[in-house]
């Protein structure tokens, strides 16, 4: 028989955790045992966010659309094409021709990858701008970088389902990248085509590769997401939000906000994709995969060529590969790199000035990244290249130690009184 | 207003820099190509069914004995938006075709005439085949002819006319190569395909080349884009919607907006 | 003054709030529509949703099979014993009451879709109690107008739509 020792020794322990819902009835009901109501009332109807932003803020939002429609046409087209390089490219065309509006809905999952970009790069250069990858925004910072990777990744095995020219020597060039890799490159490259060159093994795994990735992309911007609602989001004075007089609620204020910002871009984007589907694409890629002839010039799709400048910029295949990889994993060390207390480049004068050489540069690059690797097009490429890594290496942490602030405000809503009266400048464009 | 001004500027922007981004860099291409007016070019382009109909004539009648078209079938030819030719003119059309079908109960293949739901019926059975006829050259599929090329129906048009008498002195010509002065490279393996009077129109125009090389590209343009008309329509229809839906949602956002921000 | 403000603003606003929410339903509902079109037949499956027989070379007591919308299609020519069998059928011995002439356009010629009405097996054909078709599944018999007779299943062989387009074709569809 056991006898019973007093209670005090064991600790209660509660594990049912139901209760504390503002609401009541079914609402309440579901609310306290699945609190999903009132964090969706917490965190997008009365969640505070600065009163300051402009429109280069809808960005997100905007790329949650994009990513939405991206999934729901990419899964319409799904049920057509088939992954075969027998029957791939003519798949494609039978979803222009027979399904019913097929031609529309792959028109615009191709040009939603593009316009994807476009929103990403702004998105990327308010970043930049206004110093939203200072503290506390660090890991926010590396998780979009993680998610450009990503975004990138689903990019290049999109592109090459049609099994276009492009798609197969696109594809043939960039896994070749990979024999790089010392010792074990070449049996990397065979063991990701699965074959002894890019064909229909290749096809087949590209092609569940990229819905997967384009789901993982979803799981990390849940967590880019849910970071930004612990650290709050950046605004353009780069000060944070210390009363109610700096902050509105996120619904109605920023959410109509974002709805004018969606819809703008929105009309961009289908005013591209009804009268000009193809511009931002390649004509070769209407001309089905032949591995015995290769095309004149390979260029990938325009959002890379910045990146493709870099790789070419550089004459050995290995360092190639890691200064194209680096480039962008560099700005991964921006919020260390970049140690000035003064987080926005209004108040920033050098820093803005190089902030906006380095977009300069990337236009430059993305030009020089559809021309041929030569000539002049490689001397400006080799500059481009090097500023690329100076404006991080160098310029970053030069400009944090010499630079003189100018005078700031103490708040937010200060900062909006210095705007009216004209005081400080902020970037016209976007500005609400 | 002022702000769809400053989008506006945005817009311009990245419109400005595509452009200047999408600047050709091959040597080759430094000659402008001919620019004809097509009836289906501009925001509200829209084919010419006649010129559509003559242009498949010279598909049929020129083009057609080298040049598959496999992505299309004979009843593209009645839907609305092409040449729109009637049920039976179709099925007329198709039936002057054979097509291999099969296995029957003996297991083997066997020839019938064509029927508006088959593919157009290629010349040779295959790549290898098309390009032992043909010198080792492969004359391409056209169905998507149009896309495949820079400068799309422009280009083909100046293919077509870009034949010329003399060749210029700097450029050797193999046998079995021709001068063309638009085509990539300046050098192309086929024989000029539309001398006046080839084929004669069953609408009765006159078959000159212009005449012949406009309708047939227009062909070719549809049988590339067969929904371009509806594409265009459509986007006209969704960007006046959009630019509606647009000003209201800023309106409501200016109304939201006035509760913090009351106007002094 | 503010008050009457107040009044116009809330209610030009909720005017505005429903007729953008109203534009907006609209454009979603145009949105959505080619996303569920898509997966309606295409337009090479509508093209082929009709077919043409040629029957000339079918003779006297024979049947031909011929795939139709992916499923088979018995094709007759029935001998006049079998036409006088169909016939003369009494309704109350039926299963599934139909005349044979309410089931042919022409007597000699049968035209059913060959998928028992039971659980969707072929039936064989020359087979069975009633000279008509059976079905080896479930041991339905069908008789020579394919109407069920015997067995578990409910109705006669189904007849599809079809015309005679000449005297030596039928259009199935």
């Amino acid at each position: 028989m056991s006898s019973e020792k007093p209670n005090q020794q064991y600790k209660p322990v509660h594990t049912n955790k139901v209760g504390g819902s503002p609401f009541t009835g079914v609402t309440g009901w579901i609310d306290n045992r699945l609190p999903i109501i009132r964090m969706f009332k917490h965190e997008y109807l009365d969640f505070q966010v600065p009163k300051s932003l402009s429109y280069f803020w809808s960005f997100g939002g905007i790329l949650t659309i994009c990513l939405i429609l991206l999934i729901v046409t990419g899964l319409s087209l799904g049920m057509h094409y088939k992954p075969d390089a027998k029957y791939a490219f003519d798949s494609v065309e039978k979803i222009m021709r027979d399904v019913n509006f097929g031609w529309l809905i792959r028109y615009a999952h191709m040009n939603l990858a593009s316009f994807f970009f476009i929103a990403v790069y702004l998105h990327i250069f308010r970043g930049l701008y206004y110093g939203s990858y200072k503290e506390p925004r660090q890991l926010m910072w590396l998780i979009g970088i993680v998610i450009f990777f990503l975004m990138m990744a689903t990019a290049f095995l999109g592109y090459t389902l049609p099994w276009g020219q492009m798609s197969y020597w696109g594809a043939t060039v960039i896994t070749n990248l990979f024999s790089a890799i010392p010792l074990v490159g070449e049996s990397v490259v065979t063991w990701l085509w699965g074959d002894y060159s890019v064909g229909d093994a290749a096809l087949n795994r590209f092609y569940v590769l990229h819905w997967l990735i384009a789901f993982l992309i979803v799981g990390v911007v849940a967590f880019h997401v849910i970071a930004l609602h612990i650290v709050g989001s950046n605004n353009p004075s780069g000060i944070e939000p210390k009363d109610t007089r700096d902050t509105v609620s996120f619904s109605p204020f920023t959410t109509s906000k974002d709805l004018v910002g969606m819809l703008v871009f929105l009309l961009i984007f289908v005013a591209v994709m009804m009268y000009a589907p193809n511009y931002l694409g390649h004509p070769d890629n209407y001309i089905p995969a032949n591995p015995l002839v290769t095309p004149a010039h390979i260029v990938p799709e325009w959002y890379f060529l910045p990146f493709y400048a870099i790789l070419r910029s550089i004459p050995d295949k290995l360092m190639g590969v890691i200064a194209m990889v680096s480039s962008i994993a560099i700005l991964g060390l921006l919020p260390w790199l970049d140690f000035s207390k003064v987080r926005s480049s209004v108040f920033r004068p050098i820093w803005k000035q190089c902030v906006f050489l380095f977009v300069l540069d990337f236009f430059v690059l993305m030009y020089i990244g559809g021309a041929p690797a030569e000539g002049i097009y490689l001397v400006i490429g080799r500059i481009g290249t090097a500023f690329w890594f100076a404006f991080f290496l160098i310029l970053a942490p030069l400009v944090s130690l010499i630079e003189k602030p100018l005078p700031m405000p103490d708040s937010i809503h200060e900062f909006e009184e210095w705007k009216k009266q004209g005081k400080i400048k902020t970037i016209k464009l976007f500005s609400k | 207003m002022k702000l769809f001004c400053l989008k506006f500027k945005s817009v311009t922007l990245i419109v400005i820099f595509v452009l200047i981004s999408n600047v050709s860099f091959s040597k080759e291409s430094n000659v402008k190509l001919l620019k004809p007016d097509w009836s289906f070019n501009g925001f509200f382009g829209k084919f010419d069914r006649a010129s559509l109909q003559r242009g498949y004539q010279v598909y049929k009648e020129v083009c057609a004995s080298c040049h598959s078209m496999s992505l299309l079938s004979y009843r593209n030819l009645a839907e609305k938006g092409g040449p729109e030719f009637t049920a039976e003119e179709v099925k007329a059309i198709a039936s002057q075709f054979e097509v291999t079908d099969g296995p029957n109960n003996d297991g083997e293949m066997f020839q019938r005439s064509g029927k508006p739901s088959d593919r157009f019926a290629s010349p040779y059975p295959n790549e290898n085949a098309s390009r032992s006829a043909n010198g080792g050259a492969y004359p391409p599929d056209m169905s998507v002819l149009a896309k495949a090329r820079p400068g799309g129906s422009d280009y083909i048009y100046s293919v077509l006319m870009g034949y010329e008498e003399k060749t210029p002195e700097n450029i050797k010509l193999e046998e079995g190569v021709y001068y063309n002065k638009y085509m990539i490279g300046n050098k192309i393996r086929m024989a000029n395909p539309l001398s006046e009077g080839v084929i004669e129109y069953t609408d009765g125009t006159k078959a000159s080349q212009k005449q012949m090389a406009k309708d047939v590209v227009s062909f070719l343009t549809w049988a590339a884009e067969p929904h371009l008309e509806i594409r265009k329509e459509l986007g006209f229809k969704s960007v006046i919607y959009l630019l509606i839906l647009t000003i209201l949602v800023y309106l409501i956002k200016k109304k939201i907006w006035l509760r913090i921000e009351p106007k002094v | 003054m503010s008050k009457k403000n107040n009044k116009d603003t809330s209610s030009r606003r909720d005017f505005l709030t429903t007729v953008t929410a109203t534009v907006g339903a609209v454009g979603v509902g145009a949105g959505v529509l080619p996303i569920i079109s898509q997966m309606n037949p295409d337009s090479s499956v509508k093209a082929l949703a009709s077919i043409e027989v040629d029957i000339s070379n079918i003779q006297e007591g024979k049947e031909i099979t011929v795939l139709w919308r992916g499923k088979p299609v018995f094709i007759k020519r029935r001998t006049k014993e079998e036409i006088q069998k169909a016939e003369q059928a009494n309704m109350k011995d039926l299963m599934d009451p139909q005349e044979d002439k309410d089931r042919v356009k022409k007597s000699e010629w049968l035209v059913v879709v060959g998928v028992c009405t039971h659980l969707g097996c072929v039936p064989i054909g020359g087979k069975g109690e009633y000279n008509g078709w059976f079905c080896p599944c479930h041991g339905s018999h069908y008789d020579t107008s394919g109407r069920i007779r015997k067995g578990p299943a409910p109705t006669n062989l189904e007849v599809p739509k079809y015309e005679f387009v000449s005297n030596n074709k039928i259009k199935i569809g």
